[in-house]
């Protein structure tokens, strides 16, 4: 992709809501740009306007003034079904609640997106993308039989799916216990940094933030500051991944049951210079493989 | 998304709540089912009563006292008219001078009466005819003989049964020809027994018993009498020649009757001459009236059922407001949603239509097997009848709820508790 050209651009964004007789000014002019391969972390207290932000960003709505475009098209003048559309091509939605379908296996709720777009090969996609996510061999199993990390996981692979420009993420490890929180930036972290896949997430968590390279921060609608992060945390690194890199050493060299994996085929070439890393590579593998049996 | 997707999510969602959807569905079973049931005991009884005008000849007229018209059917022979059906009337029809067209003509006295044999006694109708009946009504003895002239003419007591009346009315190994019964309290001699004429419920003479007419004029009904104080008939039947001569043995007949009447030129007759056709048609129009009855009454069930698939649609849509935000999310278009949820309305009310059809049937086989003579008919109208209105039910009923759903806003919908 061409790292030149905005996969966003918002300029001078405004979001008014009538509240009854309130006017609700959610966003008093907002711009930002967003490169491909970007990993970015919105935060804000409440009120500050983060999710009506990621609501105009993730062209579920659209803004009372100012231009939106994503990745060279303008979403500000679209009608229902055009953003949809887009939101079905461009976007894969990550929210705090996970929002799967009750009663409904992995599988499905991930070829959901697919459906919609009307692919072939939903089933060989679907189970592609969990997988990714390392449940592969949880396809069949339903929301209430995952726990949270695991369902929070088959929701990225639902966004993940469609093979989207990029992935919103609204406050994803707000509902999760600190390890699993740990799973999902790692998993977030490798999407970004192996498939190339631009990730934009909204946390009030600093911790979690300091995860990206850059970090947007928002107050009363506007944007505060806009900053980057020298030395972004590293998932893996975290004490509670302890348990489960001890668990590699010892089953070094163990086969990973065949299930293709990012840290075998898709590491980088500069993150292999960091003998941590690939440790901890091989580790998202094994979590997988540990939950599932 | 195709067709086939909408209908595995919309079974999938159902699935979901068993209980709730078959109680939905009941409006829809119940209204079906009972057109399903009626219709099919309708077509019956229709059936069943064409095959015995027909077993009757269809060269048959029937002249009943009274004037006929179609808006009191059935009424003719049980209304006492001022000028009945008499002798002479009978006597004239059957002049083959007076009436060249006709082969013969039968006069009928019935009326019911108490029938006794031993301890046994029935309540049955009894007809009074002449010497030709079995001839006019394709109809023979099985055992013994027929009324003779002499019977007739001596107003003998002597009886006929109907099969079905020699098997209640005699224990099996009795042998009933030339045994006495009691009619009315007066001994009979029993001369013969009618074959199985078949034809159950309304008219079967398997059901009757037979006396000369003169005998059932005199001794049985001897109320049935004309101002004038002359022995009355319930009705005469005349075969005419060929089924092509019918209208002109119906002029015949009229022109005689008005005459022997004295009805003058602007009057309406005092008697009905009917064929065949005419039966059948009086006989359309009431099933028609059942119909148009039974229709008004499915058009409630099926509002009422209706209703409840609308009143159920709108629940499920609030309960799934977050799956429809979420499928919106996902890319979910505004058809998308009206498509799953009127599918599913219609999925409910197709299901419902179908049990209905399936509980119809049931009821009127029971219906049916109440009479063994008739037998419930299934016609493909029904069955197409039957899924059409329920898939309409369904989707006028669910395009309101669904148009609800495709036009919930996404962020709404996702934040809805």
């Amino acid at each position: 992709m061409d790292q030149n050209h905005a996969l966003i651009e918002i300029k001078d964004v405004t979001k008014v809501y009538q509240m009854g007789e309130v006017e609700v000014r959610a966003l008093r002019g907002v711009s930002l740009e967003v490169h491909p391969g970007e990993l970015v972390a919105i935060m804000g207290p409440s009120g500050s306007g983060k999710s009506t932000l990621m609501n105009i960003l993730g062209a579920l709505d659209v803004p009372t003034s100012g231009r939106y475009l994503l990745d060279g098209q303008d979403v500000g003048g679209m009608d229902d079904d055009h953003l949809a559309e887009i939101r079905n091509r461009k976007i894969g939605f990550v929210f705090q609640s996970f929002n799967l379908l009750p009663r409904t296996s992995a599988l499905a709720n991930v070829e959901l997106p697919l459906v919609y777009a009307g692919a072939k090969n939903r089933r060989e996609q679907a189970i592609a993308a969990l997988e990714l996510v390392g449940l592969g061999d949880r396809i069949h199993h339903n929301p209430n039989e995952l726990s949270g990390g695991q369902q929070q996981r088959v929701a990225i692979a639902r966004a993940l799916v469609n093979e989207p420009n990029i992935i919103l993420a609204d406050e994803p490890t707000g509902n999760l216990d600190s390890k699993s929180g740990a799973e999902i930036m790692r998993i977030f972290q490798d999407l970004n940094a192996q498939q190339d896949i631009t990730i934009i997430f909204v946390t009030h968590e600093p911790e979690i933030a300091e995860h990206t390279r850059r970090i947007i921060r928002l107050q009363d609608g506007q944007v505060l500051s806009d900053s980057s992060v020298k030395n972004p945390r590293q998932a893996g690194d975290r004490a509670y991944t302890r348990r489960a890199r001890d668990i590699a050493h010892h089953e070094n060299g163990a086969d990973n049951n065949g299930a293709p994996s990012l840290a075998e085929e898709k590491i980088h070439p500069d993150e292999q210079s960091d003998p941590g890393s690939v440790e901890t590579q091989s580790i998202v593998t094994q979590m997988g493989a540990e939950e599932g049996a | 998304m195709s067709i086939i997707e909408s209908f595995r999510i919309a079974l999938r969602a159902l699935s979901a709540n068993k209980l709730r959807s078959i109680l939905t569905m009941l409006g829809i079973i119940i209204g079906v089912g009972a057109v399903i049931a009626l219709m099919s005991v309708g077509q019956g009884v229709q059936q069943m009563v064409t095959e015995q005008l027909q077993s009757a000849g269809s060269n048959l007229l029937i002249i009943l006292p009274g004037k006929l018209s179609d808006a009191q059917p059935g009424g003719g022979t049980q209304r006492r008219p001022a000028n009945p059906l008499t002798n002479g009337d009978w006597r004239a029809i059957n002049d083959p001078l007076l009436t060249p067209d006709l082969i013969a003509a039968v006069p009928e006295v019935d009326g019911y009466a108490d029938v006794s044999h031993g301890k046994t006694t029935l309540r049955l109708n009894v007809t009074g005819t002449n010497d030709v009946f079995p001839n006019v009504r394709n109809y023979a003895v099985q055992e013994g003989r027929w009324i003779s002239p002499e019977d007739i003419a001596g107003q003998a007591r002597v009886v006929i049964l109907g099969s079905k009346v020699a098997e209640e009315l005699f224990a099996p190994g009795d042998f009933p020809l030339d045994q006495t019964i009691r009619i009315n309290g007066i001994p009979f001699r029993v001369i013969a027994v009618m074959e199985e004429k078949g034809g159950g419920g309304f008219g079967s003479f398997d059901n009757y018993v037979f006396v000369p007419f003169t005998t059932a004029q005199q001794r049985l009904f001897p109320y049935l009498r004309s101002p004038r104080g002359e022995p009355t008939l319930s009705l005469i039947l005349a075969k005419v020649v060929s089924e092509d001569r019918l209208d002109e043995a119906t002029a015949q007949i009229e022109n005689l009757l008005r005459q022997r009447h004295n009805i003058t030129f602007l009057n309406e007759d005092d008697f009905s001459v009917i064929n065949q056709a005419d039966i059948l048609d009086i006989f359309g129009s009431i099933i028609g009236v059942m119909n148009l009855f039974l229709g008004g009454v499915a058009a409630i069930s099926l509002l009422v059922g209706g209703i409840g698939i609308m009143n159920i649609m709108l629940v499920s849509v609030t309960e799934r407001t977050r799956e429809i935000g979420l499928r919106k999310a996902v890319g979910a278009k505004r058809r998308h949603i009206l498509t799953q949820f009127l599918v599913e309305a219609m999925v409910l009310s197709l299901l419902g239509g179908i049990l209905g059809m399936i509980l119809g049937f049931i009821g009127a086989q029971a219906i049916a097997s109440l009479s063994e003579d008739l037998q419930s008919v299934v016609t493909l109208d029904a069955i197409l009848l039957a899924t059409g209105v329920s898939t309409v039910v369904g989707l006028v009923f669910g395009i309101f709820p669904a148009l609800r759903a495709s036009q919930l806003h996404p962020i709404d919908a996702l934040r809805y508790e």
